[in-house]
């Protein structure tokens, strides 16, 4: 298959070696952050409004972090040999020290937050629920049924501790994919320090937005009433975040146009050509300019609760996308100059290869059949919680 | 006190069994020569050294195809080396009656390096094979240890 190419690229340049899996990953991962922040939200800094959505948060910042790894191993090939990242790892190697970063996440901060919110409802249903499901409950409850007063405030204590560990965790985790793109210093499209922060914050965005159409979404399937002032609220920091994010976009911008290094004409040029419609169209224009403006527009009118719902469940459709195109433009848009400054190549996506489109579909469905998984076993939603912490204890240890 | 936090004790040793798992697997599966003079499996370089060697290289092809050599002086393939296209032959040298290097297809071949490409020098003899030749192999026409036709009209060389 001959690849166009335009102008003068060197010969390792014609083929894009990372592909739209490579897209997938830190579109995924920025997704747990950022679901993980909006968790957060309600933990640490008691905004008791987006209490609603705390649990929903964390079961799609878990299923959406187990599928998190899966595009790089797809691309890599050869699974099997992941796991000698974990036993030999090099301190030099970037990708070795985030899969420490990943298994920290994992297992110190979401599992174990999600699984001290949700002891309760465990252990009463390990005593209620019947079959196999009895068994995954008591096996879920490490045998221990203690659900007093006094334990139950000793968890809060502890989730509270670990949400608190869990958010630098966070960052971390979507700093360093930031920080992958950021330091690659032959890449004048990438190599930039503010980078790993943008990450963050597109994450942040990305992960409020999304977490914010799973709960309408399942609200409205379950035929329940949308909590207005808990949506209000949500849009109100995705606004906030996103106003951030594109400030620093944009002073990353700034900087680039004043600087106008060796590889501004040629990045000026991609920009106004192959990357126009990803980057300028999708990215900027519909998937940033319009939420904001969307968002901003609903702080200031006084629009009826059916319209405030129809136009954040726009703006949050938007603001997915465009963060979406934000990791395109990254990951392809970095490939498709040379380092001549000379020439440039095109992307050309299969469907049903490894690295096609077809896998990358599975793999953002994935997500969705983890979260209604975990949601028919814990299920986060206000009404199906068990009793309030402490009314009707179970004491005592089986 | 430890009624309270006996779900945390018990959270703990299921870590604890986690990482001593982990460190039993790391133990087991790890060779012992890992480290032993840098990231990798100090064994490997005695394994490596002890492989068969599978290049003769291009003095031990020359002494025998003495012919091929006079051949290759007179065209620019004198830079490349007999292995490069021929593949590795130092069963051929050892055993030359027996072991017969395989004939090689001169229109898969040569596209390896001169199919055109727009990554490529101007000044590298390159030609889009498609339109070039339609699939005939090249060495119906050129002669691949001295590619260049002297006297045909054709010129073959630097066309895109």
């Amino acid at each position: 298959m001959q690849i166009p190419v335009e102008g003068f690229m060197y010969p390792n340049e014609v083929e894009l070696q990372w592909s739209i899996l490579i897209v997938l990953y830190p579109f995924i991962t920025g997704l747990v952050a950022g679901a993980f922040i909006l968790a957060s939200l309600e933990r640490v800094f008691r905004v008791e409004a987006v209490k609603p959505t705390y649990r929903l948060a964390l079961l799609t910042a878990l299923a959406f972090l187990l599928v998190a790894p899966l595009p790089l191993q797809l691309h890599l090939g050869h699974p099997e040999r992941s796991l000698e990242m974990y036993l030999t790892p090099h301190r030099s190697s970037a990708m070795a020290m985030f899969g420490f970063v990943y298994l920290w996440y994992l297992m110190a901060v979401l599992l174990l937050e999600i699984w001290l919110d949700y002891r309760h409802d465990i252990v009463v249903r390990s005593q209620t629920e019947k079959g196999w499901k009895r068994l995954v409950y008591r096996g879920l409850t490490l045998g221990s049924t203690n659900v007093s007063e006094r334990s139950l405030h000793v968890d809060e204590r502890l989730g509270y501790f670990i949400t608190l560990i869990g958010i630098p965790s966070a960052f971390l985790l979507h700093g360093y994919v930031g920080f992958i793109f950021g330091s690659v210093k032959a890449n004048p499209w990438w190599s930039s320090p503010l980078m790993p922060i943008v990450f963050i914050f597109s994450a942040m965005v990305s992960g409020i937005a999304a977490v914010m159409l799973l709960y309408m979404l399942s609200t409205r399937l379950r035929g329940q009433r949308i909590d207005m002032r808990c949506l209000d609220k949500i849009a109100q920091y995705l606004l906030y975040t996103f106003v951030i994010d594109f400030s620093l976009e944009m002073m990353d911008l700034l900087q680039r146009i004043y600087e106008a290094d060796e590889s501004f004409r040629s990045l000026d040029f991609m920009v106004h050509t192959r990357l126009w419609v990803s980057q300028v169209i999708v990215q900027i224009l519909l998937g940033t300019v319009t939420p904001i403006a969307l968002l901003g527009l609903m702080q200031v009118l006084k629009v009826t609760e059916a319209a405030r719902r129809w136009i954040y469940a726009l703006a949050g459709g938007l603001t997915v996308i465009g963060i979406f195109a934000m990791r395109w433009n990254v990951v392809i848009g970095g490939q498709l100059f040379s380092k001549s400054f000379l020439g440039y190549t095109t992307y050309k996506m299969a469907f049903a290869t490894r690295e096609g489109l077809l896998p990358a579909i599975i793999l953002m469905i994935l997500p969705f059949i983890i979260l209604w998984v975990l949601v028919k076993l814990l299920p986060p939603w206000p009404e199906s919680a068990s009793v309030p912490s402490g009314a009707t204890p179970v004491h005592g240890t089986s | 006190m430890f009624k309270n936090i006996e779900h945390l004790v018990r959270l703990a040793v299921v870590m604890m069994i986690g990482v001593l798992g982990f460190v039993i697997l790391r133990a087991a599966v790890v060779p012992h020569s890992f480290g032993q003079y840098g990231h990798y499996r100090g064994a490997a370089i005695g394994e490596i050294a002890s492989r068969p060697v599978a290049f003769a290289g291009h003095e031990t092809c020359e002494a025998c195809h003495t012919d091929v050599v006079e051949q290759k002086k007179l065209g620019k393939h004198v830079v490349v080396s007999c292995e490069a296209c021929h593949g590795a032959l130092a069963k051929h040298a050892d055993d030359p009656s027996s072991v017969l290097p395989k004939k090689l297809d001169t229109a898969i071949l040569c596209a390896r390096c001169h199919e055109a490409n727009g990554a490529k020098p101007k000044g590298f003899p390159q030609v889009a094979t498609a339109e070039h030749s339609g699939g005939l192999a090249c060495d119906t026409c050129h002669q691949p240890h001295h590619p260049k036709i002297e006297t045909a009209e054709i010129k073959t060389e630097g066309k895109k």
